[in-house]
């Protein structure tokens, strides 16, 4: 037992001649991110403080689909959804629709702590983002250069692009098999557990580029992208519709459960039933252990343990 | 075993004073729509047309908490919200925060039909309504008389609930007058902080089983009553509200918090498929140990054309079919 920490900044079809410039950034960012969230958690700050910590910080990276660097709906906009689950009381809050709020997961931890509710969305959650005076900032805050490209290109082709790190200059990423060509990235999240068997998940997304607009995907849906109980706490990333026909998340913990497979077992498991090319998720259960599955190229990601064990990863 | 199933339900957590005439106009409505179910499936007809044909009805007609006759927001507005599911393939719509959409199941259908996406909500969902060209209406088609009152007595309740004895306003059905009643709080049933008395039952569903053993569920609901505007309860949240998979489909009414929490209509289908429970079973375990404190009921049924329901509020609106010719509708245990 002892505490763990995992963090995604997406999975998808990474391609593997990912350029230094476009990788390293990434990298720095992972590591940083880690290591707030293990400074918490050696300061004894609850997992659901830390996972909301450690997801602001990926949210204000410029870097991942979240907060600054949130993929385009077919507007041009953004809209950010995310969402927060406490492990014990099993209490949760999230949020769609956000054009305005620098900090999406700290708007959905409001809603789990100061509404009778646990999910708001558009106007309404811009409207609460005001009464709560969290910070909000012009919509352009959000839009970066790389992902006005990105739905430029996205529209060329004519196509729901889930991949933002499709390289801009035209090389051509990797081909997987069964997919259209849209590799699928998107999404930041964290999980974290103390050594008390706490746990909590968090996870963000600007979406899918080129969404329609008022397009929901998993992230904000219970289950779906997000879960947290009392074995295990758990974010996924990847292709949001199947993430939410499978119940990724509920999925990995109900498998833990009912049918007492470990928490690696469960995970793998629960990615080998989705189609390839599909989804990732980082998970911890309460015994402190980790788990970063994918079936995707890649996935950024990152965990540490408090026996000194941590990992970097993209590809496999 | 085998042959169709067919399970509808009006929303759990029943006022014990609901009038007699209310409970018989409630049980007509369920009959009707049950039958319309029924008459379908003996066509042969597909789950998944079944339980949106059946919730279409439900939403149309204005007894029960979805389309016409939805609770309203804090505004005084109606924002529906719907989701529906094909346990073949796990195929799935939703759409919330609808304000003209006639029929708010239908636009989670074509949300699953015509569009790259599973779930359409706000401005988006309004504008891919009008792109599909469905039935629009104005706002104030959807807000009938009597929620207006019930509205008001939310408000009041909400600002009074903090007292430990506060006079409670009970509405008298045929005349929509209010007496009042003095009692302590801990002495009334209560969902979602509400008295139950003022409570609107939440949400409509159906689920199905057809001919083939193809499951499908659908739910509908206008929400909570004074419920903050763009609150998203657990109606068109996949594995919370609505779940079909190819063992089962189940739809989910009540507390929509407790619900969400609980995903309570994916683990129904969990329990079944990784600890080998049949249909009631499941039922009873999730009602009974996944709400804790969460009042809600759920309707079910398996390939294998079983039904099952339950619920732990104090009563739900309901009606169920199988294939041999059973038939019932309900309200309380």
């Amino acid at each position: 037992m002892g505490w763990s920490i995992a963090l995604h900044g997406g999975a998808g079809d990474i391609p593997l001649t990912l350029p230094p410039e476009r990788r390293l950034p990434r990298e720095a960012a992972l590591r940083h991110c880690l290591e707030i969230g293990v400074a918490a958690l050696k300061a004894h700050r609850p997992p659901l403080d830390v996972v909301e910590l450690v997801v602001r910080e990926l949210e204000n990276s410029p870097h991942f689909n979240a907060g600054r660097g949130s993929v385009l709906t077919t507007n041009g906009t953004v809209e950010m959804e995310a969402c927060i689950m406490d492990g014990n009381t099993q209490k949760c809050g999230a949020v769609s629709g956000l054009s305005t709020v620098v900090n999406a997961i700290s708007l959905a931890r409001l809603v789990m702590e100061k509404t009778p509710h646990i999910y708001l969305a558009f106007d309404g959650a811009e409207a609460f983002a005001r009464e709560q005076g969290v910070e909000t900032v012009d919509a352009s805050h959000f839009i970066t250069p790389e992902n006005i490209e990105r739905l430029k290109q996205a529209k060329k082709a004519n196509r729901v692009q889930i991949d933002y790190t499709q390289p801009i200059k035209g090389q051509t990423p990797q081909d997987t098999s069964g997919t259209t060509g849209d590799s699928q990235i998107g999404t930041v999240g964290c999980v974290a557990v103390d050594g008390d068997g706490n746990l909590a998940a968090a996870t963000s997304t600007g979406g899918l580029v080129n969404k329609m607009v008022g397009r929901i995907g998993d992230t904000p849906i219970i289950g779906a992208g997000t879960y947290a109980n009392p074995f295990c706490a758990v974010s996924a990333t990847g292709k949001g519709e199947s993430i939410i026909r499978a119940t990724i998340a509920r999925d990995v913990a109900a498998l833990m459960e009912y049918k007492g497979l470990s928490l690696k077992e469960a995970a793998a498991y629960v990615i080998e039933s989705v189609p390839k090319g599909n989804a990732g998720l980082i998970a911890v259960s309460a015994t402190g252990e980790v788990t970063m599955p994918f079936n995707t190229t890649g996935m950024f990601r990152a965990c540490a343990t408090e026996d000194g064990y941590s990992e970097i990863g993209i590809w496999n | 075993m085998g042959g169709w199933a067919i399970a509808i339900h009006g929303g759990a957590g029943v006022d014990p004073n609901l009038p007699e005439e209310r409970q018989e106009e409630a049980k007509r409505v369920l009959a009707r729509c049950l039958q319309i179910g029924i008459d379908a499936l003996r066509a042969s007809v597909r789950a998944v047309d079944v339980v949106e044909i059946v919730v279409r009805e439900l939403e149309t007609d204005p007894v029960f908490n979805s389309g016409r006759g939805s609770a309203l927001t804090r505004k005084g507005t109606v924002e529906m919200e719907a989701s529906i599911m094909d346990g073949r393939g796990r195929r799935c719509g939703a759409v919330s925060g609808l304000t003209t959409v006639k029929n708010p199941v239908s636009l989670a259908r074509l949300v699953m039909e015509k569009s790259p996406h599973s779930y359409l909500a706000f401005d988006g969902a309004e504008d891919f309504a009008r792109e599909q060209g469905v039935e629009v209406v104005d706002n104030s088609y959807f807000i009938t008389e009597e929620n207006v009152g019930m509205l008001k007595l939310a408000k009041e309740a909400n600002s009074i609930m903090f007292d430990y004895r506060v006079p409670l306003p009970v509405i008298d059905g045929c005349s929509g007058s209010a007496g009042s009643i003095v009692a302590t709080v801990d002495d009334v049933l209560q969902m979602n902080g509400l008295p139950i008395s003022i409570y609107a039952p939440e949400t409509v569903g159906c689920v199905v089983v057809d001919t083939n053993g193809w499951c499908a569920a659908a739910t509908s609901t206008g929400g909570l009553m004074n419920k903050m505007n763009g609150r998203i309860g657990d109606s068109p949240l996949i594995g919370s509200g609505t779940y079909a998979c190819n063992l089962c489909a189940i739809s989910c009414t009540g507390e929509g918090e407790a619900i969400i929490r609980s995903t309570l209509a994916r683990d129904v289908a969990a329990v079944m498929e990784y600890k080998g429970l049949g249909l009631q079973e499941a039922v009873d375990f999730v009602i009974n140990e996944r709400l804790d404190e969460g009042k809600a009921g759920l309707i079910a049924v398996s390939r294998n054309g079983e039904v099952g329901y339950g619920f732990n509020t104090n009563g739900m609106f309901r009606g169920c079919a199988t294939e041999d010719g059973f038939m019932e509708v309900g309200i309380w245990e």
